[in-house]
């Protein structure tokens, strides 16, 4: 029963959220995501869910929250400009404390942009984005087994904490095919819920689901929940995967489709004696910022190269982590373009002084 | 026999219940105020009160109980 | 002698905080009563909009939401699509439903989501301090018409009635008002009728009621009153709109 399926990373998603136990979605059609909505439209139905196709992301979002409020798994998916409509929702389910899963297949902008891959939404996803000192957890797969395994986390995670969970891909991952291994059955255990609205059944006082508080000092209470959750999350749950740092002179830091281009290359470099390091952010909020300023204090070390599908957005991250204690170069591509091996390789030699 | 109760502390005032009263017999107080400022109103001929309900209906703030 | 009239189970205790004379108290109080005397109270959820009624998950008895401005009957729709078996009701008013959620509620009653929704329609922003609503009528004034609703610069009212009665999923619109004895029977009536037409899973149902805002009309709660019935009602006829043939009283 335990074999590998080769499926499309869209439709893992979308078979991981089911699996996850997730029985409520809301979406709008948006390339290059909408092979989540397809599957989920007849997918749902099978598994006696609940697949709404909205009249926008903002219906879309709303509705994520009014579910979540009702105490369910809930999921929806876009991709950038859609998930831009989106962040008025993520700001009221981060105020009002509830779990949702959000997946967002990142294409090219600013505006109505592109259809092709891009990162260039990694500051409105780990910054916020909607208005009010909120988080996300923001996860990035770099495979299509990764996919799966983080989606089914991302509710997890939701959960645990009260807090929306983002699938941070691009059109790469959710367009490629690759096999994919799903565990026979997924465990699933979901915290008590007696903040949600269930009707009050005449055994508890009346639930209320909010996001406002009128008063000052309320208020900053509530902010200062938010912010110690915030710290638990960073401390618990930061994830990241490192690949030969240990003797590396160049640490390259990528996530996403950019990790997986960066991997082939640290064979390259060093078959032509430069030895280069990965650290690939899984959490890219919480930041695993820790494993940075660890690596810029290693005599070893001599740079950093941060690469991503945009203009240097992370790369702030990474030179706060890194603090000036060494160089950090930067390598992006916009528009849909990847960056290729053969670009990473000459920059590595750039850094290394050997071109 | 009926009988109107205004809870006081709770009325703005608003006069709704003035001119629905068939009997004419509700004013606001003059010569009372409550804690938010409102003078409140109320019924000083109340054996003419038919409890008929209309103040209760029309009052926006639930204030007024109705006995017959 | 028994009491024959008395503040409704269905809110709790907490003073409203309208200004004097809004009729919104009048209309929370006929919802609450509907929902004790159809013993639902303890099943439903109601959600709460932006605007002078942002906090009234304080004053309703049941389980409710607050929701982001205008949409409120998308928040009803994921609320409802998880618990089908509960009712579920939106309140909100006309700068929420019929402006920044015109989307939200037309798609509500196209899906024939199974919700109720209490409109109340004051011709203004109240909380916002009198600005000019989607149903501000022509000529009326208010902060951001100062000269007068002109349908040259600020275009006509919007009916919203009329205008979701095009749609099959949306099965029971009426539209009431509060302004004596016989028309709160009436409005009560009428939200009684919406909540029945959800129990029997008919489809989408909207009750609007023509309420007051004394304080941004600079109009004595008596005087607002009267302004419904002079001004308001030849703008926004009462009656049912879709629904009249539906038996659910039963």
């Amino acid at each position: 029963m335990n074999q590998r399926i080769l499926m499309k990373g869209n439709e893992v998603i979308a078979e991981a959220a089911v699996r996850a136990g997730c029985r409520h979605y809301f979406g709008y059609p948006i390339t290059p995501q909408t092979e989540i909505m397809h599957y989920m439209a007849h997918r749902m139905i099978e598994a006696g869910g609940v697949m709404v196709q909205a009249e926008s992301e903002v219906a879309a979002i709303n509705m994520v929250y009014g579910a979540a409020a009702a105490g369910a798994r809930v999921m929806t998916s876009s991709s950038s400009p859609g998930i831009s409509l989106k962040q008025e929702g993520f700001s009221y389910i981060a105020g009002a404390e509830l779990p949702a899963v959000v997946v967002n297949i990142v294409r090219s902008g600013p505006g109505l942009g592109g259809i092709l891959p891009a990162q260039g939404d990694y500051f409105q996803a780990t910054k916020g984005g909607g208005h009010g000192d909120y988080r996300n957890i923001v996860l990035a797969p770099a495979s299509i087994q990764e996919l799966y395994e983080l989606t089914v986390d991302a509710f997890n995670l939701a959960e645990r904490y009260r807090m929306l969970t983002m699938i941070f891909g691009d059109g790469t991952l959710g367009q490629m095919m690759e096999p994919v291994l799903f565990r026979e059955e997924e465990p699933i255990n979901r915290p008590d819920r007696p903040w949600a609205v269930t009707g009050t059944q005449g055994r508890r006082e009346h639930n209320t689901v909010q996001s406002i508080y009128i008063e000052a000092d309320d208020l900053e209470q509530v902010n200062l929940r938010l912010q110690a959750k915030y710290h638990e999350v960073a401390a618990q749950e930061t994830r990241y995967e490192t690949v030969g740092c240990d003797d590396a002179e160049i640490i390259v830091v990528a996530f996403g489709t950019c990790s997986r281009i960066s991997r082939n290359v640290i064979r390259q470099a060093a078959d032509e004696g430069i030895k280069v390091g990965l650290v690939r952010p899984i959490t890219l909020w919480p930041f695993p910022e820790h494993i940075l300023d660890q690596l810029s204090q290693k005599g070893h070390v001599r740079a950093f190269l941060d690469i991503e599908l945009n203009s240097g957005q992370m790369l702030e991250d990474v030179r706060l982590a890194v603090n000036g204690r060494r160089p950090v170069h930067f390598l992006g591509r916009m528009g849909g373009n990847l960056p290729t091996q053969k670009e990473i390789l000459e920059k590595i030699r750039e850094i290394a002084g050997r071109s | 026999m009926a009988k109107v109760e205004f809870n006081e502390e709770r009325c703005k005032g608003c006069g709704l219940c003035v001119p629905v009263c068939p009997k004419h017999i509700i004013s606001l107080r003059r010569d009372r105020l409550n804690s938010k400022g409102f003078h409140p109103a109320g019924v000083e001929a109340m054996d003419q009160c038919i409890g008929c309900t209309f103040c209760a209906v029309i009052c926006p703030d639930s204030v007024i109980e109705v006995y017959r | 002698m028994e009491k024959v009239f008395a503040r409704t189970k269905g809110l709790t205790d907490k003073p409203f905080h309208y200004c004097p004379g809004c009729t919104h108290g009048i209309i929370h109080r006929l919802i609450a009563e509907v929902m004790c005397e159809l013993d639902i109270l303890d099943e439903t959820i109601g959600v709460s909009s932006v605007g002078c009624t942002y906090n009234n998950y304080e004053y309703f008895a049941c389980d409710m939401v607050q929701a982001a401005h205008g949409r409120a009957p998308a928040v009803a729709t994921g609320i409802k699509r998880v618990h089908p078996d509960n009712m579920v009701f939106t309140y909100q008013g006309d700068g929420d439903l019929a402006a920044i959620g015109t989307a939200e509620i037309i798609h509500a009653a196209a899906r024939g989501e199974k919700i109720c929704t209490f409109f109340a329609n004051n011709a203004v922003y109240g909380m916002t301090s009198g600005q000019m609503a989607p149903t501000t009528l022509l000529g009326q004034v208010t902060t951001t018409s100062p000269f007068g609703r002109d349908a040259d610069l600020q275009g006509y009212p919007i009916n919203v009635c009329e205008m979701l009665a095009t749609l099959p999923g949306a099965v029971y619109l009426e539209r009431v008002k509060v302004t004596d004895f016989k028309s709160i029977q009436q409005a009560k009536k009428a939200i009684r009728k919406a909540f029945r037409v959800q129990q029997q899973r008919l489809g989408f149902a909207l009750v609007e009621i023509l309420s007051t805002c004394p304080t941004n009309w600079g109009k004595s709660p008596a005087e607002s009153l009267a302004w419904v019935d002079q001004v308001m009602v030849p703008q926004y006829p009462l009656g049912v709109f879709r629904g009249a043939d539906l038996e659910v009283d039963a």
